[in-house]
């Protein structure tokens, strides 16, 4: 009975993600800082489960980032969220995936304030009307990536050729997953989990073999804040963030960290450097950072994909530790070599932090 | 490297690293400061508390994190009137308490 009561509960926190036919909107950053995960997302989604995923070179940013750093009003994002929701219309689809956190959170809210304000909808509609000449359809369902890897998680680890077990000891390897603060601490109900217990990545982290850390900063943000980072005289507050939140994970001795943000991987991995530039502190072992990566690489490594086509040379702290731990073979020399096995350029060494 | 910002400084307060020397020489002193429930009583009632922060609630739970500074701070502004004895449910002796502190800070006289 006691079970069944938990279970009960339990089913209050799920989310309904439809199986197929997405309109994918991919995010205005995460292709210039972790160029790999977008396409991987889609090799996965697409090629390995046959999903019909589609996307179209018209749409634009969400207008989150503007938004959210005050440079524009909210009437302005609703009308550039009312053009992607016009795109989705005019290509036939009802379920918007995004892959950004901040455009999730931005569909989300526009949705809920035109539910709460339909007048104002009707003024959005309008002004897209006379911006474009386009008319919309509300989507049915809003999910970000992660709700679909989550989703599949059973399916890729079925497929997988590595799990998040270290090799040598045979023990899961110790995975912090941290969430995006604009995937359900907005709209608790729109997340898996909720706000109280997201567990869209520690599914993945558990289904791949993992062992979730919990430990006691779990749920504070990266410290990227749009303003916090964007005016410099604020960066201090978003590295101080950063800098509570590995404070708090060192004793628990991470292997990895995973993220489902754009901001969260980008700010977790390059404050490494900065902190052991300025404060002479590494967080990982023997010297090293404690590697970053996004829910897509990881699903990428656990299928077998080449790390280097999956774009992990691009991250600041070395992954290589943890490409050993799993036993994943890559091949140091072609680390900084393009698809056309020409030179990319290399990146200078830091003076604390090691890198291979 | 200067990256022209640096980390701010924490605010968190470790109870496993907090100096309790300062709180368990006033307790010596004023044994009824065990009993404050922090009602926040004497800093309803407190004159200066309106027009300058001092909180007789605030110096105990100040001298319990090892927030000497702003302690020393707050009580420059106690008036030592007494209203906040007068109101306390549990009899802390809240004037004797801030004397006894302000010796301990190092007025000898009580004077600040």
């Amino acid at each position: 009975m006691i079970y069944q009561g938990k279970q009960k509960i339990w089913s209050e926190y799920q989310k309904e993600i439809p199986d197929d036919h997405w309109f994918y909107v991919r995010s205005c950053i995460r292709q210039s800082f972790f160029p790999g995960a977008e396409k991987h997302f889609l090799k996965i989604t697409r090629d390995l489960l046959g999903k019909d995923i589609y996307e179209t070179e018209h749409h634009t940013t969400c207008g989150g980032i503007a938004y959210h750093c005050d440079t524009i009003p909210q009437e302005t994002a609703m009308t550039i969220v009312a053009r992607q929701f016009a795109l989705m219309t005019e290509a036939g689809y009802e379920n918007l995936v995004a892959s950004c956190i901040t455009s999730f959170g931005n569909y989300c809210e526009t949705i809920e304030t035109w539910r709460e304000f339909p007048e104002l909808e009707a003024r959005i509609r309008e002004h897209l009307w006379k911006a474009c000449r386009r008319e919309f359809k509300v989507p049915k369902y809003v999910a970000h990536a992660s709700d679909l890897i989550y989703k599949f998680r059973g399916e890729i680890a079925e497929k997988a050729k590595f799990h998040l077990v270290n090799k040598a000891t045979g023990e899961p390897l110790r995975i912090v997953e941290h969430i995006g603060c604009h995937y359900s601490k907005m709209f608790p109900h729109k997340g898996v989990g909720g706000a109280e217990y997201p567990c869209v990545l520690s599914g993945m982290a558990e289904a791949w073999g993992g062992e979730v850390i919990d430990y006691p900063e779990r749920r504070h943000c990266c410290g990227f804040g749009f303003r916090q980072y964007l005016v410099r005289a604020n960066r201090g507050y978003s590295m101080s963030n950063t800098h509570k939140k590995f404070e708090s994970m060192e004793p628990y001795h991470p292997d990895v960290i995973i993220t489902n943000c754009p901001g969260c991987p980008f700010f977790l991995d390059r404050w490494q450097y900065v902190i052991s530039e300025t404060e002479g502190k590494t967080y990982g072992q023997n010297g090293y950072g404690i590697p970053v990566l996004t829910y897509e690489e990881l699903a990428g490594l656990v299928l077998g994909y080449d790390p280097w086509d999956l774009g992990l040379q691009m991250h600041q702290v070395a992954v290589e530790p943890l490409l050993d731990k799993m036993g994943v073979p890559y091949e140091p020399s072609k680390k900084y070599l393009g698809l056309d096995e020409k030179e990319i350029m290399k990146p200078g060494l830091p003076t604390v932090l090691k890198c291979c | 490297m200067d990256f022209g910002f640096s980390l701010s400084p924490s605010s968190a307060v470790n109870l496993d690293r907090t100096d309790m020397s300062l709180y368990e020489m006033l307790c010596d002193r004023e044994p009824t400061a065990r009993t404050c429930i922090g009602c926040g009583s004497c800093s309803a009632t407190c004159t200066a508390s309106a027009i300058s922060g001092m909180s007789v609630r605030k110096v105990l739970l100040g001298i319990q994190r090892g927030q000497y500074r702003e302690v020393e701070k707050m009580l420059s502004h106690c008036m030592l009137c007494g209203k906040c004895t007068m109101v306390c449910p549990r009899g802390v002796n809240t004037r004797h308490l801030i004397l006894e502190l302000c010796r301990l800070y190092g007025n000898s006289e009580g004077e600040l």
